[in-house]
């Protein structure tokens, strides 16, 4: 019995030195898998941070070259005299100073009632004043892929606009309700860029107007910087609504510019929480901002950089009067030009008002200082302001533009300070200083902006002072990012919510989300390394990633990502020139056209339709001959390319497919797309496959 | 310039947090934009560290284990406890929640240069599963594979060991073919 006794303790003890033993080895591989792992999702996470940073610096490069278009324009205003009447007409074109129509106008331009509703027609009917109903109805159609007709999106659009009239440029917004029982026991409030994303943008605007229609104490829109025409025709919306509604198009784009600037330029909470789309500035004023009209900036971008003061807004002053008195304006100057071209009046303004002044304070002095704005001379009334008066007038304005334009394109920044914006071309970044004395100056609490896409759709910054919401999930990509809402009580504590569109988003793993990611990332880099032509041969890695930087700016460590974008390399260098070579462009096949004039173009592109669009002013999608060389020409001189008359001309004849003289230029461009898009479906890494196939 | 920082999280007391933890969904993300100071060139790893923490480095407060981060994704394989033991080379002496950048970049170099914490070899890890697998199917379940994960080692978040079954289990078997996983991920690293 004892010997049993002790052989099964020794049996015991034997098992549990084993157990033991197996259970330290089973804690080591349990470490060691899990070291494996957490190493293997840093390594993810470095990528996903690396890629989101590429995402946004192409999304803001666009916006650089927003600012390449402004200043090409200012050289245009500063340099360009043109030679004949034709170039004068093309030019003028480019700088029609956006007219504010007067209501009955625009009515009569924008009509709806000459647009009629097809019997055929079977999408959804509006009639107004808008009930809830047809909001609902309204979307469930749109839902259905359904379209609007023309006719109700103008009525819709002028119904918008007469009830934007109305409200503040600072909307103020109470989160309690006494008196008032509402069917929404809550407001919403849209914090501006309703457009230019995806192909709905029409769709979502229609939306919002309507809610806003039938909701008008619940649902406050502010303006973002999307919600201007100029940015428009770069990013997609223009294009959108021209496919969409092709003749009607051009109407309701010239509505919706009307609309649009009638949005409030900011909500106010409680007179605690200001809400915006972009940010401020060390220099805004609050109520300056609630006492400027809104509606004079119809595009905060065009910029009005003039050596002498300019007579803005004459119209608004006087009326058609002025016609009378300035034609009966000293003969002795030179003709003055037809009244219905502005840009001509101002260019003969501009050269005759030294003159002019002198003959008004003559005037003046005789005349003592009336303000009148009645026409009592010859002189036109604004003419009959003195110089100051006319450059304080210029500055006020300039002043104005300048406050709309923080605090629709500014940007936080973790350093202290205030400085302009050079990466979005408009507005400035702000530091946290700036932040706290406007929340002290104005008694707030803090403040809410949109204008930056984040990954969590939400982030505070400036200590949390400053929120940034965003609320388009995939924004870049599928799994990109998630977005968000924030709800605010009357305490005033916000409440995320999150989400993240699209059933593939939740479904993919990590790391499955991760390729998709990365296979959309090296394409675009891909495309933006296009125009990169430097050395040949064998170099080094260390010297690729150099030069990729250089070109690039993006401060991301390139030797990491190096295995995703250059596969053959020997003993740490990499054949150059092959590499290229797979970046570079297809040549198209019409051999004679040169293939170094066709990169400049695919290089410029974006641009170029830019330009394309400013100057085709009836959306029709074609241009002349001339024009299009015209274009190409000022633009070549102002970008430094060297291009020949004939190479212009070359091209030109070989995009005019039809040989009508006229240029569709949307099938021009088109073709850049394509080859675009082909190329980078050729050139896809071979991503390794998994051998089991995993959800 | 003001030193470049990043947040070291200081894990409360009674708990046992991983210094890795993607539990940022929990806290209210504050980061800097990513437009910071332009990264220096030259090391690799300065210009990695900037570019992790350049987005997420932040005045305030930054996610949880950057650094960690930042150190696996420099080629180094250390476990929590490692990990801690090396942060706790660079920290201040009254723990900020941030780590300086010229005191990192030392250590991380002589780490690189030292060529500690090497990643694990592939036939290591297979035979770290079997060890796991006490049956010797080739396979885990499911319940054995969290069991392990989350109770033995460094356990895993919640979290973390979602994200690991989606990838690793076989939806028809509801198993886990660890020889297939290793491979595939080890695949995909690249």
């Amino acid at each position: 019995m004892d010997g049993q006794d002790l052989s099964t303790k020794e049996g015991l003890k034997q098992q549990h030195l084993v157990c033991s033993a197996l259970h330290v080895t089973a804690f080591k591989a349990a470490v060691l898998i899990q070291r494996w792992y957490r190493r293997y999702v840093a390594r993810l996470e470095m990528r996903r941070r690396c890629t989101w940073r590429i995402f946004q610096s192409i999304e803001y490069s666009c916006e650089q070259d927003q600012i390449k278009l402004h200043n090409f324009f200012s050289y245009l205003m500063d340099h360009f005299t043109p030679r004949s009447s034709g170039e004068r007409d093309f030019i003028s074109r480019m700088f029609t100073e956006e007219e504010n129509y007067k209501e009955s106008e625009l009515e009569k331009f924008c009509d709806y009632d000459s647009v009629e509703v097809p019997d055929f027609y079977t999408g959804p009917h509006l009639s107004f004043p808008l009930l809830p109903d047809h909001a609902a109805a309204l979307l469930e159609a749109f839902k259905q892929k359904q379209q609007l007709h023309a006719h109700y999106v103008l009525k819709l659009l002028h119904e918008t606009r007469k009830h934007l009239k109305q409200l503040p440029n600072i909307n103020h917004v109470s989160t309690c309700y006494s008196e008032e029982l509402t069917v929404f026991l809550k407001s919403y409030v849209f914090n501006g860029d309703f457009v230019d994303r995806g192909k709905n943008s029409i769709e979502i605007l229609i939306i919002l107007f309507a809610f806003l229609l039938v909701y008008p104490k619940e649902v406050h829109l502010n303006r973002g910087n999307h919600e201007d025409h100029m940015v428009n025709l770069r990013y997609g919306f223009t294009k959108e609504v021209m496919q969409k509604y092709k003749g009607h198009g051009k109407k309701i784009l010239k509505m919706i510019q009307n609309v649009f600037c009638w949005l409030p330029l900011a909500t106010l909470i409680d007179h605690k929480v200001l809400i915006l789309h972009g940010g401020v500035s060390d220099t805004t004023d609050l109520d300056l901002l609630e006492n400027i009209e809104r509606h004079k900036f119809v595009s905060v971008l065009r910029g009005k950089k003039k050596k002498k003061p300019r007579l803005i807004d004459w119209r608004d002053i006087n009326g058609d009067s002025i016609n009378s008195s300035l034609t009966s304006l000293s003969s002795s100057s030179a003709m003055a030009p037809s009244m219905t071209d502005r840009m001509e009046f101002s260019k003969w303004v501009r050269k005759t008002v030294q003159e002019q002044l002198e003959k008004c304070r003559k005037l003046l002095e005789i005349e003592s200082d009336s303000e009148d704005d009645d026409i009592t001379c010859a002189t036109s009334v604004a003419m009959s302001k003195t110089e100051s008066e006319l450059s304080e007038s210029w500055q006020t304005i300039q002043e104005e533009w300048k406050q709309v334009r923080y605090v629709l394109w500014s940007d936080p920044m973790p350093q202290e300070g205030c400085i302009v914006n050079t990466v979005r071309g408009g507005g400035c970044y702000f530091g946290p200083d700036v932040t706290e004395k406007l929340l002290q100056k104005y008694n707030l609490q803090f403040l809410i902006r949109s204008h930056e896409c984040k990954p969590e759709g939400y982030e505070f910054c400036h200590s949390r002072k400053v929120l940034t919401i965003f609320s388009a999930s995939n924004y870049y990509e599928i799994g990109s990012n998630r977005g968000a809402y924030v709800k605010l009580g009357p305490d005033l504590v916000p409440h995320f919510v999150q989400y993240q569109a699209s059933k593939i988003a939740h479904t993919l793993s990590m790391r499955q989300r991760q390729i998709v990611w990365l296979e959309g990332c090296t394409s675009h880099i891909k495309s933006r390394l296009d125009s990169f032509h430097q050395r040949y041969g064998l170099i080094t890695l260390s010297n690729w990633a150099t030069a990729v930087e250089s070109v690039l700016h993006l401060g991301l460590p390139w030797r990491m990502l190096r295995p995703q974008l250059v596969h053959n390399t020997t003993n740490g260098m990499m054949e150059y020139k092959s590499w290229l070579d797979d970046l570079a462009i297809e040549k198209r096949s019409q051999e004679h056209i040169q293939s170094s004039m066709l990169e400049i173009i695919y290089r410029n592109r974006s641009n170029l339709e830019t330009i394309f669009r400013i100057i085709d002013s009836d959306h029709s999608g074609l241009i002349s001959f001339e024009e299009f060389q015209q274009t190409w020409k000022l633009f070549s001189s102002h970008m430094n390319l060297e291009l020949t008359d004939e190479g212009i001309y070359d091209l030109a004849r070989t995009i005019d497919f039809n040989k009508d003289g006229n240029i569709d230029f949307n099938e021009f461009l088109e073709a850049f797309r394509l080859i675009e898009r082909s190329h980078s479906e050729d050139k896809t890494d071979p991503k390794p496959t998994p051998k089991s196939s995993k959800r | 310039m003001a030193p470049q920082l990043w947040r070291r999280p200081c894990p409360a007391r009674g708990t046992e947090l991983p210094l890795w933890g993607r539990g940022r969904r929990l806290n209210y993300p504050q980061s800097r934009g990513v437009r910071g100071p332009p990264p220096r060139p030259g090391a690799p790893h300065a210009a990695m560290a900037t570019a992790l923490g350049g987005h997420g480095g932040g005045e305030g407060g930054s996610r949880r284990g950057e650094v960690g981060t930042i150190i696996r994704s420099l080629g180094c394989c250390p476990s929590e406890a490692e990990l801690h033991d090396l942060l706790a080379e660079v920290e201040e002496e009254e723990p900020t929640g941030y780590i300086h950048l010229e005191k990192f970049l030392p250590m991380m170099t002589k780490v690189l240069m030292e060529k500690r914490y090497r990643p694990i070899p592939e036939d290591v890890l297979l035979h770290a599963f079997e060890v796991l697998d006490q049956n010797k199917n080739g396979y885990l379940t499911k319940q054995e594979l969290i069991k392990c994960m989350t109770e033995e080692g460094e356990p895993f978040t919640q979290e973390e060991m979602e994200e690991m079954l989606s990838a690793a289990i076989d939806p028809e078997t509801n198993k886990i073919r660890y020889k297939d996983y290793i491979s595939m991920m080890v695949v995909d690293e690249n």
